[in-house]
């Protein structure tokens, strides 16, 4: 028989920094035969990007490998020189990596990085490269790739430039592909075309895959056997049925617990009925808005960013609007805000038509809705304290002083389930969810009726978006919150909706209870956007077994 | 595009017209009477002339006239290529210019390409360098650079290359051989700050994912910072050297004087003191002018440099 293609046996890395070491990957042992499909699960943290650098040698200077080997194809590479890995990197093992909207260099056209590659393999000056460009440009399903060719990368949307970047990997012929996080920067939909695509390429090509994850949905769907990562070591490693259905160790059936595709369809605590004669707290009412386009010859100069869009938000109520990139949804919610004014339509805030209402006398209102936005690494400014980030709105509207504020960062900081003492830390000294968990606490501050909640949870792991989930339905049981939730993840929007509203392209799709568009949705888009969250594949092959596993929120207020 | 184009060079128009403005505002207004400060520099005495000498002088340099009449007519004049005579040389001033104007544009256009290379080549070493000691020690040096004042520079290239070594004479405006200390001198500082900045955009673009795919493609240190790290680097300094021509103007007033060199600088230097002030206007102009110009150009290759700017709208 064949030596496997990837064979890591006991693998250690260890960081340096500032004469302290730290283990990213501990005694960690996998293996991939030629043809095979691995996925590496695990949270941020978990060393999977490091085993990913340590794959191509490509670890940063200040990390090595301390123990165990490393082969590829045979070739022991624990401590091959930079020539050796050169000839590996790329023509062995190629890599697609993590989020493509900053991969591929942004001064250089897409044919010319795609060349570099073949250049690479084929030598310099071969005389087939530009036929040979467009043929893989064709390979990954891009339209007039003699077009792409002669484009730069920020013309191309997120999906098409993962589609150029594997190109690129496929484009030295390799044996293995290690694909780290491919399509987490991506909508549901896209990434779904994007893996399928990828899986397809791969097993026309008899290579070998290796799939990084943080999504369990993902990583069952796809592959031939999966290993869980927890603090850099290998806790599961088997079988995607075995590891789903038997999970030996406590993370696995923690992580199963959080991601948002294996549970069962627990519908959000059933809505106060809105009292009869009640207005909604939010209201849009046939609202078009378009921006000018640079004119181009042959296309409109206008994109209609939304169309005759009307949606009501109600007290304790969420309404989740979804849709991919380009929906609308942003525009929406800058709507709401009265960032914008809308073309067309009328926008009210309880009643209170706003939509003309200028800057100053608009400035009450903001104490009364408040934003909560993607980023929590970038919605915080990072010279502030957790403190004064979260009494900031508090300061602003000069409603409390000295002692009071304090005191009210403090209740701020319960609401949110941080301890006080984090209020003297700074936005680096958090992790991406007690980073998001600041941002909810600032948005309360002022005891706002409404919250728009853009993508709260996408920049986070999995198991954390479960908890900030958690955390946002038990602040609008307490508190009685209106939300606005914009996601393009059907999974986060089940778990917390109780209105959907989907759109595409600025029209409305579908507009109902949660229950009715997610249950049995009469649009053939919404029944793709749902087909398209990972996880089923998984799901229907082990029915059973997974419906009986307890709801995310259940199993969370169980763990803590 | 063109709209853009035009926009510009309407931009740029103002800025000039608006630094001669000021320039002019700034030399007639000041304490002190414009007639005797004109005749003290032409070498004659206010207090020794009867008062119909002064009411003839007065008309002879315009004064005579209201201040927004003598403006217009200077901008007038400057609008048709007439700036004027210079007050202690006696000519007028585009003659004078037209004698000094090649000297120090030799000098700066030299200085600035010497600068570039040796400031971008300074940076590209430093980055491509992976033994520590001397990757420091070369990223120590363009603080070294612009710490070291340019006349002690000037003299220490003085006394090692012409009084020393001889290479090169010490003063003097004629030959190539002339401008290579001059030059040297006055591209140092710059160099330093293009250095620094290189090496800031280096140290960015080097954690860019972009790199790493490169580096993932096989490709060898030495082809990715050529290929994919020094274009990308070095898009901050593009907006750095058209601020620095300002510097080269004024440090050229330095080395001019330094190295006894018949330019601008040093003809503004004189000017100056003796307080030739349509000399000191013209001079003025023309260096808002080179300014003026060489920021158009580098508006001009951002797009081609990065083509992510395009001078378009754009949605929000």
């Amino acid at each position: 028989m064949n030596p496997p293609l990837i064979d890591v046996r006991n693998l250690n890395v260890t960081y340096r920094a500032g004469g302290q070491a730290t283990h990213a990957v501990r005694e960690l042992s996998l293996s991939v035969a030629q043809g095979q499909t691995l996925a590496i699960v695990g949270e941020s943290g978990s060393g999977k990007t490091t085993l990913a650098s340590a794959l191509f040698g490509l670890l940063p200077s200040n990390a090595q490998v301390s123990a165990g080997e490393l082969l590829i194809a045979g070739q022991n590479l624990t401590h091959a020189s930079e020539r050796t890995w050169r000839a590996v990197r790329g023509r062995t093992l190629a890599l697609v990596p993590q989020d493509p909207m900053v991969s591929l260099n942004p001064t250089q056209r897409i044919g010319r990085q795609v060349a570099e590659s073949l250049a690479q393999a084929h030598g310099r000056r071969y005389p087939g490269v530009h036929a040979d460009v467009l043929e893989l440009l064709a390979e990954v399903g891009l339209d007039s790739p003699a077009l792409r060719a002669r484009q730069y990368p920020h013309e191309l949307s997120g999906g098409m430039r993962q589609r150029v970047l594997i190109a690129i990997a496929l484009a030295g012929n390799p044996r293995a592909i290690v694909a780290d996080e491919p399509t987490s920067a991506l909508d549901v939909t896209v990434q779904r075309r994007i893996l399928d695509h990828l899986e397809q390429r791969v097993q026309a090509r008899g290579i070998s895959l290796v799939i990084i994850t943080h999504d369990l949905g993902v990583a069952a769907d796809r592959a031939d056997r999966v290993l869980v990562m927890k603090a850099g070591e290998a806790v599961e490693y088997g079988a995607p049925a075995q590891v789903l259905a038997t999970p030996a160790h406590p993370y696995t059936r923690q992580l199963l617990a959080a991601a948002p595709a294996f549970a069962e369809t627990a519908p959000p605590p059933v809505a106060p009925t809105a009292a009869a004669g009640s207005v909604p707290l939010l209201a849009l009412d046939g609202i078009s808005k378009a921006y000018r386009v640079p004119a181009v010859q042959g296309s409109a100069s206008h994109f209609q960013a939304l169309q005759a869009l009307s949606l009501q938000a109600w007290a304790g109520q969420t309404l989740a609007i979804v849709g991919e990139s380009g929906s609308g949804k942003s525009t929406a919610l800058r709507l709401a805000l009265g960032l914008e004014k809308p073309d067309q339509g009328r926008v009210r805030f309880a009643g209170q038509d706003v939509t003309d209402l200028s800057w100053s006398q608009f400035r009450p209102l903001r104490e009364r809705m408040q934003l909560v936005q993607q980023n929590p690494f970038a919605a915080l400014d990072p010279r502030f304290t957790v403190f004064q980030s979260v009494v900031e709105p508090l300061v602003s509207f000069k409603r409390l002083k000295g002692a009071a504020l304090a005191q009210a960062a403090q209740r701020l900081m319960e609401q949110v389930q941080l301890p006080a003492s984090y209020l003297d830390r700074l936005p680096r000294e958090l992790s991406g969810g007690q980073r998001q968990r600041v941002a909810i606490a600032r948005a309360l501050a002022l005891q706002p009726q409404l919250l728009l909640l853009d993508e709260p949870v996408s920049a986070l792991d999995v198991s954390v978006q479960g908890q900030i989930l958690a955390l946002l339905a038990q602040l609008q049981a307490e508190l009685g919150l209106a939300y606005v939730l914009v996601s393009h993840d059907l999974a986060v929007v089940r778990s917390l909706a109780h209105q959907v509203l989907v759109l595409r392209q600025g029209q409305v799709v579908e507009y109902g209870a949660a229950g009715q568009v997610l249950g049995q949705p009469h649009s053939a888009y919404t029944r793709e956007l749902l087909g398209a969250i990972p996880g089923q594949r998984a799901a229907a092959r082990n029915g059973e077994q997974l419906l009986e596993r307890p709801a995310p929120m259940a199993a969370l207020r169980r763990a803590q | 595009m063109s709209r853009y184009l035009l926009g510009r060079i309407g931009q740029a128009l103002l800025v000039l017209w608006g630094a001669y403005s000021i320039t002019y505002l700034i030399l007639y207004l000041l304490p002190g009477d414009p007639l005797s400060i004109m005749l003290s520099a032409a070498g004659m005495e206010i207090d020794a002339m009867s008062p119909a000498d002064i009411a003839k002088a007065k008309a002879y340099y315009g004064l005579d006239r209201g201040l927004l009449e003598q403006y217009l007519h200077l901008l007038w004049g400057v609008l048709h290529g007439d700036l004027g005579q210079s007050l202690t040389l006696a000519r007028p001033v585009t003659a004078v210019l037209a004698e000094r104007l090649p000297t120090t544009l030799a000098l700066a256009g030299s200085a600035i390409v010497l600068s570039l290379f040796g400031g971008v080549g300074l940076a590209y070493v430093a980055a491509y360098v992976r033994w520590q000691p001397l990757k420091v020690a070369l990223a120590r040096l363009p603080a070294l650079g612009f710490s070291v004042p340019v006349f002690w520079m000037g003299l220490l290239l003085i006394q090692v290359f012409a009084f020393t070594l001889g290479w090169f004479p010490a003063t003097g405006s004629d030959g190539i051989e002339s401008l290579v200390l001059p030059a040297v001198t006055l591209a140092i500082p710059s160099a330093a700050v293009y250095a620094q900045v290189l090496q800031r955009g280096f140290a960015g673009v080097w954690r860019e994912p972009y790199i790493v795919t490169a580096f993932a493609k096989g490709l060898s240190r030495g082809q990715v910072q050529a290929r994919h790290a020094l274009r990308n680097a070095a898009l901050p300094l593009l907006t750095l050297v058209g601020l620095q021509v300002g510097n080269t103007v004024s440090g050229a007033v330095l080395v001019e004087t330094i190295f006894a060199r018949n330019g601008v600088g040093r003809l503004v230097q004189e000017a100056v003191l003796r307080q030739d002030i349509p000399l000191v206007l013209a001079v003025v102009a023309v260096s808002a002018a080179a300014f003026v110009l060489v920021n158009l150009v580098v508006d001009l290759l951002y797009p081609v440099l990065d083509p992510r700017i395009a001078h378009t709208a754009k949605v929000p």
